[in-house]
């Protein structure tokens, strides 16, 4: 416990008090959160809970809400489609996630390359887009969120649409990065098992308000160990989502 | 003995037979039109034989006439183009982005388009003489509307996510304008252009009817006073020859412009 403590010493993201209407909805209700400089923090929540609004707010895409956000950094968002720009190449859709940083040509097509390189995707880097499977495309879309090495990453469902054996292999990348790395992660899904296998803390999100925080004390145990506590975790937030078992 | 032909083979050459064939039907024509006229069933002043035709064309490319009209009709369709091509492009731009301009720009533009533009040709005899210059603004307003239509509604056509990721990763508005709206829009703005160039050939020749003293129009219109058939019948052909080869360029464009689909 004494690391979390020590994680959270230093923020990678803060909400305060955040609400926010659309017209006459109020999609978010007081939602106060933080995530820690190399947390994994997910947040799970029904469609139309506010999952995608908290971090529309967090990447500075939504201005217009009340209360108190800060940021470390640029955050850097992957959407749920890896949103390349198909008439660019590669390792240019790559390079692109170096926009904020003033960089000379060759250093971006070198960051480029090795932030293809951790994505396993070096041999790709002259390919088209649409030339990549749908796993591929989604790693692409990863290394132009990680290239500008930031401190915070937000995922928006990114493994949603993929199929169940390559998001397993995605969620093991993407454990493998942020090992290496060591970036806050705040990452939206409805997929209680993808919480409860990658996040330190789960919080949960129902009309607007973050109405339960599951503290995962055995994060990242891999599925094999006996002593990992994946079904008492599951139960629980299937509970508090009221799913019926 | 019979020989054994695989299934895929098979197929080939029953390709070829129907490629051949289509290729040889307009050989097959053009040698019946030529024997016609040789046993005198076809009158040679109403329609000259394929081989006159092709001697009237040398006739007119050694003593240059032909060079010096293709130049002049090239520097108007190629003035005209620009002039409409870039005002229909800019226009079709601004008003693609803008709802405020949309709605100030989009309806007298739209009042304009009813009007056919070479029923104009009346009016610019008038405002601006017979010289190069009504002739240069038909082919340039004709041109420029197929653009403008075209552009904007490819940029009204823009996927708004890749927006919302360019404004993720920090675009500025030219960065926005390069990496999304020009290679999205492209394909159907040369959709637009290829359009245009059609319709700034059939003005080229419409005006060049009316009054010229020079250009391909001229050479036809002179030919006819010479009641020289052969020479009017290769003018046509030259016409047909620059839409078809004009087309063939934007098309490789297009080609380039979605080399990323392959």
């Amino acid at each position: 416990m004494t690391v979390t403590s020590e994680r959270q010493l230093t923020m990678a993201a803060e909400l305060r008090h955040v609400d926010k209407w659309y017209g006459e909805r109020k999609v978010l209700d007081d939602v106060s959160l933080t995530v820690g400089k190399g947390e994994v923090v997910a947040l799970i929540g029904r469609s139309g809970s506010g999952k995608s609004t908290v971090l529309r707010v967090l990447s500075g895409l939504s201005a217009d809400h009340t209360g108190e956000r800060s940021v470390s950094g640029a955050p850097a968002l992957a959407f749920q489609e890896p949103r390349l720009f198909p008439w660019r190449d590669v390792r240019t859709n790559v390079g692109y996630g170096l926009t904020r940083i003033q960089l000379p040509k060759s250093e971006v097509r070198a960051r480029a390359d090795r932030a293809l390189a951790d994505v396993e995707l070096a041999d790709r880097a002259d390919a088209w887009p649409l030339t990549l499977s749908g796993g591929q495309a989604q790693r692409v879309s990863l290394a132009r969120a990680l290239v500008a090495e930031p401190e915070l990453l937000l995922l928006d469902e990114p493994f949603g649409a993929l199929d169940a054996l390559t998001r397993l292999s995605m969620r093991a990348l993407l454990l493998d990065l942020w090992r290496e790395h060591g970036f806050g992660v705040l990452l939206v899904t409805h997929d209680v098992d993808e919480a409860v296998a990658l996040a330190d803390r789960v919080l949960v999100l129902e009309e607007g308000r973050v109405v339960h925080t599951l503290v995962v004390d055995d994060a990242r145990r891999p599925l094999s160990d006996p002593s990992a506590n994946t079904e008492r975790y599951r139960a629980e937030l299937l509970e508090r989502l009221g799913v019926q078992l | 003995m019979t020989t054994v032909v695989s299934p895929a083979a098979k197929v080939r050459v029953q390709q070829r037979k129907w490629a051949l064939i289509r290729l040889a039907s307009p050989i097959v024509l053009l040698a019946l039109w030529q024997l016609g006229s040789a046993v005198g069933l076809i009158p040679q002043d109403v329609l000259p034989a394929p081989s006159l035709i092709a001697q009237a064309g040398v006739e007119l490319i050694q003593n240059g006439q032909l060079v010096e009209a293709l130049r002049v009709s090239g520097v108007r369709v190629v003035e005209g183009l620009l002039l409409g091509g870039l005002l229909g492009v800019a226009l079709g731009t601004a008003v693609g982005l803008s709802r405020w301009l949309e709605a100030t720009v989009d309806p007298p533009m739209q009042m304009v388009r009813a009007l056919p533009h070479l029923g104009l040709i009346p009016l610019f005899i008038l405002w601006f003489g017979i010289g190069e210059l009504p002739k240069v603004l038909l082919v340039a307003l004709g041109v420029s509307f197929p653009l403008y239509l075209n552009s904007f509604s490819a940029i009204r056509q823009v996927d708004p996510k890749l927006f919302e990721t360019a404004q993720v990763l920090g675009f500025s508005f030219w960065q926005r304008f390069r990496t999304i709206i020009v290679p999205s829009a492209a394909p159907q703005v040369l959709v637009g252009l290829r359009q245009s160039l059609a319709i700034a050939w059939l003005t080229l020749i419409v005006a060049e009817q009316i009054n010229a003293d020079s250009g391909i129009g001229f050479l036809i219109n002179n030919a006819r006073d010479f009641l020289r058939i052969d020479i009017i019948i290769f003018g046509l052909i030259v016409y047909a020859l620059l839409g078809i080869s004009t087309d063939a360029i934007v098309r490789a464009l297009e080609r380039r412009a979605l080399r990323y689909r392959s």
